[in-house]
């Protein structure tokens, strides 16, 4: 008897968002990477995370790629984009923090405008650790910024009427629902978001992220789960692109931080966290992601070839 | 195919005589096809219907094994395609590449790397457990050579024969057959010598082939001729090919129910590119999309730290939580001065939170007792995270004899047990911590600029 491949195809298809201009991410109506079913989509997107402080723990060899711009985060966007084509810029508002530099929302707003002024790639704003200031600066920064279609990461449960009016009915950008690890928890932020009046194709999705070894398995399940509820049962309140921050977990952990002094055997730190970050990154584009956020042009680098290999 | 109850039926003997404890024919037959009860169970059968049915019951991807002693492997053996359908239960093991044209340099560095990752997570010894062998000089004493040097210098890794001449096949297999090594090079030209060598050793027979069709036709031909311990691959040398092959093998046995791709899998990543990270890359798609041997060119702490973790994540069961061991944890240099906090015994909790305490470089204590692996509210709920429990555990690791601290910090979400921990350890003072581990490492500063 000759082999016979098995196929599967589905009835849902992700909805794909534009980003920007014109940088479409999601589309697919297969598993991920799963070229020999049917259509892919477009291709896993990846974004680099910029500051607008000068970061702090970053790896030295990372620090020395990046010591001329780090205080200035147009420079460094552009330094990103000039020299290693990431598909979008994240532009993380640590200094918002309360804690650190406490900065207002107009401070935000016009480092945001610099920063989109610079770059051609759509841009993916993101805040800090304090859900309500983030509700904040999040509608200032979307004012100044509005109909540009970029994302903002992201609408959380105590936040998400005043991001989601904002961001996503008043100035016309993208909201990116966030909940922690669940299909269900998903499933409801992405109702709540579109009974606001936020149209599905201006909501992607963060379900949840950590670093591999730290729960992973729970991220995986619950991304492998979605997907086949948006594909398979066409459930179309689960049909929007996933995002996943990947370098704001992979480089907390102790993996990536314990110094080479303190732990002499497992070699170069820097590795270590890039590594930590390849290996998340390629994990959740494998269960379901449309786009992954990363630190260090290294696993920049690899994810693009990794991307390009699977597909062509 | 699998049977349904009524096939099963139709081969049994219909005497409805009860001795396999069940009261009808019928009733055994049922539960045969949801393979609650064994084939055995019934004594009037005839040996071919057991034979058939034992053939359509068994589960659609084979376990296999392979090593020998505390060094035995077991592969396969999987029944869905996603893990949060039933867990997958054979987690995938990791080999490093050696091959007898490599030079002495080369090899000795490859194998030194090799033996230093071995580590403790969570319970479970991390290492390389099989080192792939490979014949590339065609020259059988220079094969010999390697894997002797192996067998004597990788204790803890089973090695895994590459190549495809017999002769040199049978010659290797007598070198290390103690340590149940795998046999790998089985294809449609050489299959039955190759299947001759693994039969009568008894050992874990590789199968590839150039591409699923070719692979599909030299397995049924084994499978016939007996042979049923298998691993397989294809020769893509393309990720984009590599994967389709994988993934379909897998499908083809669990979805379309063909037994003849009912195996498991070697991967070998490092085909796919000589860059360690991209071989990361690749290692990591494959333990999550069913490669249960991967093969890497090197190995170093960077590659095993990620790759090991998310295996260790991947193959859990998704009913049962992680859990740490109690007891009384040290991170950083903590001296008997330093503070001590207390959270649950969920592993994911525990790691948050001294990762924490990692990030803040304030070196300290973590107590762990036994909380039923719940996370702090779930197990505080579920009262096994209490005062009782905390002081208990205070006591039974010895924590007033090995730190002179006086001070325990509680997490902020059970501030109500602060009246119940004091009570039940007189002389201590509860310190009511952040609601959220990410909190912590400003905290503890603060904390601990407070108290100096």
């Amino acid at each position: 008897m000759a082999y016979q491949k098995p196929r599967q195809t589905f009835k849902g298809q992700i909805k794909e968002v534009v980003m920007g201009k014109d940088l479409k991410i999601g589309g697919e109506s297969v598993l991920p990477f799963y070229t020999f079913d049917g259509d892919t989509g477009n291709p896993p997107r990846i974004g680099m995370e910029v500051w607008d402080v000068a970061p702090t723990g970053w790896p030295e060899g990372l620090m020395n790629l990046i010591k001329d711009v780090a205080e200035d985060p147009a420079a460094w966007a552009q330094f990103y984009v000039k020299n290693y084509n990431p598909d979008f810029i994240v532009l993380r508002f640590v200094g918002a923090n309360p804690d650190v530099k406490d900065r207002t929302p107009e401070e935000c707003a016009e480092i945001a405008k610099k920063v989109a002024d610079s770059v051609e790639v759509p841009l993916v704003i993101a805040g800090c650790e304090s859900n309500e200031k983030n509700g904040k600066i999040f509608t200032k920064i979307s004012e100044v910024l509005a109909n540009k279609n970029y994302a903002f990461l992201s609408a959380v449960e105590a936040n998400y009427k005043e991001v989601g009016a904002a961001v996503g009915l008043a100035y016309g950008n993208i909201v990116v629902a966030e909940s922690s690890v669940d299909l269900n928890l998903a499933k409801q932020m992405n109702i709540l978001v579109m009974q606001l009046g936020v149209k599905p194709e201006k909501i992607m999705m963060n379900p949840g992220i950590s670093a591999v070894g730290y729960g992973y398995e729970y991220v995986i399940t619950t991304l492998d789960r979605i997907k086949l509820a948006a594909l398979d049962q066409n459930d179309t309140t689960l049909q929007m692109p996933i995002i996943s921050p990947i370098s704001f977990e992979s480089w907390k952990v102790k993996e990536s931080t314990a110094t080479e002094e303190d732990a002499p055997e497992w070699g170069s730190l820097e590795d270590r966290g890039i590594a930590m970050e390849i290996c998340g990154a390629v994990g959740v584009l494998a269960a379901g992601s449309n786009g992954v956020i990363l630190r260090h042009p290294r696993s920049v680098e690899v994810l693009k070839n990794f991307i390009n290999s699977m597909l062509n | 195919m699998a049977l349904t109850g009524m096939d099963i039926y139709k081969m049994l003997p219909k005497k409805n005589c009860k001795e396999c404890g069940f009261p009808t024919c019928l009733a055994f037959a049922m539960k045969l096809a949801q393979g609650g009860v064994e084939a055995e169970k019934c004594p009037y059968m005839s040996e071919e219907a057991k034979m058939k049915l034992a053939e359509a019951t068994a589960p659609l991807m084979k376990t296999v094994k392979f090593g020998s002693g505390d060094k035995t492997y077991t592969l396969g053996g999987e029944t869905v395609l996603f893990r949060h359908e039933k867990t997958f239960v054979n987690r995938n093991r990791f080999a490093v590449m050696l091959k007898d044209t490599m030079s002495d340099d080369e090899i000795n560095q490859k194998i030194a790397n090799m033996n230093k990752v071995n580590y403790v997570r969570i319970g479970e010894n991390m290492f390389v457990e099989v080192a792939a062998v490979k014949c590339e000089s065609k020259n059988k004493d220079q094969y010999l050579k390697l894997l002797k040097k192996v067998k004597d210098e990788c204790k803890l890794a089973v090695p895994m024969i590459i190549t495809d001449d017999p002769e040199i096949a049978k010659a290797a297999v007598e070198e290390v057959k103690d340590l149940g090594p795998i046999l790998y090079g089985a294809n449609p030209q050489n299959y039955e010598a190759m299947v001759n060598i693994a039969k009568e050793n008894n050992l874990l027979l590789g199968v590839e082939a150039d591409n699923l069709e070719a692979l599909y036709d030299v397995v049924s031909k084994i499978r016939s001729g007996g042979y049923n311990e298998l691993i397989l691959s294809t020769k893509a040398d393309k990720a984009k090919q590599l994967f389709d092959d994988i993934v379909n093998i897998r499908r083809t046995a669990l979805v379309a129910q063909d037994r003849v791709f009912g195996y498991p899998s070697v991967v070998f990543v490092n085909n796919l590119s000589s860059d360690k990270f991209m071989q990361l890359a690749y290692a990591t798609l494959f333990v999550e999309k069913y490669g249960s041997i991967i093969v890497l060119d090197e190995i170093d702490y960077s590659l095993a730290l990620p790759l090991f973790a998310l295996r260790q994540n991947i193959f859990t069961d998704p009913q049962k939580p992680m859990r740490v061991e109690k007891g009384l944890y040290k991170i950083g240099p903590a001296e008997e001065n330093a503070p001590l906090l207390v959270t649950v015994d969920f592993a994911l909790t525990y790691f948050i939170v001294s990762g924490e305490i990692e990030r803040s470089k304030v070196p300290a204590w973590l107590l762990i007792p036994d909380a039923g692996g719940l996370s702090v509210l779930t197990a505080w709920a579920a009262g096994k995270f209490s005062g009782k429990t905390i002081a208990d555990a205070v006591k039974e690791m010895g924590v007033e004899e090995k730190l002179k601290t006086r001070e325990i910090l509680i997490p902020g979400k059970v501030a109500v047990l602060k009246p119940d921990i004091e009570d039940a350890l007189p002389g201590w003072k509860v310190v009511v911590g952040p609601e959220e581990a990410e909190m912590l490492p400003k905290f503890l500063k603060d904390y601990t600029n407070r108290v100096a």
